[in-house]
């Protein structure tokens, strides 16, 4: 039975430990600051969180013990002398018949936001970032470079350390972003239990993101996915995946929550199918989660359509699919039904064996240790919740 | 030497510094982050960018003047002069 949950707030990192039958959250450091991100990683122990603080930028912070004490981590994440990238921008322009403008424009990149992490064997640990940064470290975060292969890619521009490039990016921006640009940011990475060179990432608003080489090259993993509200919506690039994850026991089948509804990969995101139930609420989300011990079941939270984007009609529900998407049953008993108009973000929902728990922007944190079947309400007064994990 | 007063949030992300002002020598508003970055190794990630520029919701005072040159920090600094590093009031 898992026995602790890690929760990163809008006002420090919290654990959630289960006492005398109850869960039960504490404060447990960087009181005060936002913390976008914690995590374990499972093969050092390392507590990981990421900040973002509103006067001193973005930090990485981790901690030895468990949680007890926190520190700066010695190396943290800067882009590259040179590091450049094409962003979008509207502009003011008394010419135009509409009153604006609108151009792209090559910005140098500086960090404005620790997103996610992810881990693998041998000291490695991946960071992404806005403005689209994959850091990654292969010293258990001693040192961080960025990833280049990635952030050279032609769907991006080409190499603009050493020139221009093309001039085009198939990359947009988020509003995630805390540095007020329209940037890309990176949110979701998976490294394949099989083979660590196997990374898949997900990006706002790329898409999913492949190598089979440890990030050498890199290639759009978005087949079978629409972007049914644009003109092209068959279209490699842009997609505005919202969290993608992969089962650990079963690793081809991969779980996406989409802006554009919600799609089940079993061929390690060679392809992807679209298992949206708009008629039964299952479609608009930020969070999705797979059963690390099998590969058909998942769970998402959904909220009502991109307009709204919190729960349907004030009753709070999980979404639970044990068919790879075929039939989803909605999980309630428990959750609040009435006057609930929670919004779980993408990082705040998870499970492991048999725990599922997630937690809103209105600070509520929720429980169940029966795979969602009953829930326990754990928490009504913590901060706005940016993640939830296990740990 | 110039005299560098610290908001106290600081000394709570670098909590070995001493709470008095610090001495440090230098002639422009750059030497003296880099003159803090030395007594606190990371600190200069925190006032400034991987650009160097000045983080917008970081101030800087130099005998009362507010930094003009958020980009360079090359306002000077005098022998006496007495600089001021604050965060800018924003948000809940």
């Amino acid at each position: 039975m898992t026995t602790r949950i890690l929760v990163g707030t809008r006002k420090g990192t919290f654990l959630v430990e289960r006492h005398d039958g109850r869960w039960r959250p504490r404060l447990a450091g960087h009181a005060g600051m936002g913390v976008n991100y914690v995590a374990r990683d499972p093969f050092t122990g390392k507590l990981w969180a990421l900040l973002g603080h509103g006067h001193w930028g973005a930090k990485l912070s981790v901690s030895d013990d468990g949680g007890a004490t926190w520190a700066d981590n010695p190396a943290q994440v800067k882009y590259p002398e040179g590091a450049r990238y094409i962003g979008q921008d509207m502009y003011e322009d008394a010419t135009s018949d509409f009153g604006v403008g609108w151009r792209i424009a090559t910005r140098p990149a500086t960090l404005q936001k620790l997103w996610v992490a992810g881990f693998g064997p041998g000291g490695a640990v991946y960071i992404g970032t806005i403005p689209g940064g994959l850091f990654q470290s292969r010293d258990g975060g001693a040192t961080f470079e960025l990833n280049r292969p990635l952030w050279n890619h032609e769907s991006r521009g080409g190499d603009l350390f050493a020139g221009d490039g093309i001039g085009e990016t198939k990359w947009f921006g988020t509003p995630a972003s805390e540095g007020g640009e329209f940037a890309p940011g990176i949110h979701s990475i998976a490294v394949d239990p099989r083979d660590p060179g196997r990374l898949l990432l997900a990006a706002s608003t790329a898409g999913v993101i492949a190598t089979d080489d440890g990030g050498q090259r890199w290639r759009a993993a978005n087949r079978g996915m629409l972007l049914d509200h644009t003109p092209e919506p068959d279209a490699e690039w842009g997609h505005d995946t919202h969290f993608i994850e992969q089962c650990q026991a079963e690793p081809d089948h991969v779980w996406q929550q989409n802006h554009a509804g919600v799609y089940a990969s079993s061929d390690c995101a060679r392809t992807w199918r679209k298992v949206s139930r708009p008629a039964e609420g299952v479609h608009f989300g930020f969070p999705i989660t797979v059963d690390p011990a099998m590969g058909r079941r998942a769970w998402v939270v959904p909220g009502r359509s991109d307009q709204q984007r919190m729960a349907i009609d004030g009753a709070l529900f999980v979404a639970r699919t044990d068919d790879g998407g075929e039939s989803w049953t909605h999980l309630r008993r428990g959750l609040p039904q009435e006057c609930a108009h929670d919004v779980v973000l993408r990082h705040a929902l998870t499970n492991g064996g048999g725990v599922v728990a997630f937690g809103s922007t209105t600070g509520n944190l929720y429980v169940s240790e029966d795979h969602g079947e009953r829930w326990e309400t754990v928490a009504n007064n913590l901060p706005p919740i940016y993640s939830v994990r296990l740990g | 030497m110039a005299t560098v007063h610290l908001t106290p949030h600081l000394f709570t992300h670098f909590p070995h510094l001493s709470r008095e002002p610090l001495e440090v020598e230098a002639s422009t508003v750059r030497e003296v982050t880099l003159a803090l970055e030395r007594q606190a190794p990371g600190l200069g990630f925190y006032l400034c960018d991987e650009l160097g520029r000045l983080r917008t919701h970081v101030n800087i005072f130099v005998d009362k003047q507010m930094v003009r040159d958020r980009r360079g920090l090359s306002d000077p600094v005098e022998r006496q002069s007495e600089i001021h590093i604050l965060q800018a009031l924003s948000g809940g």
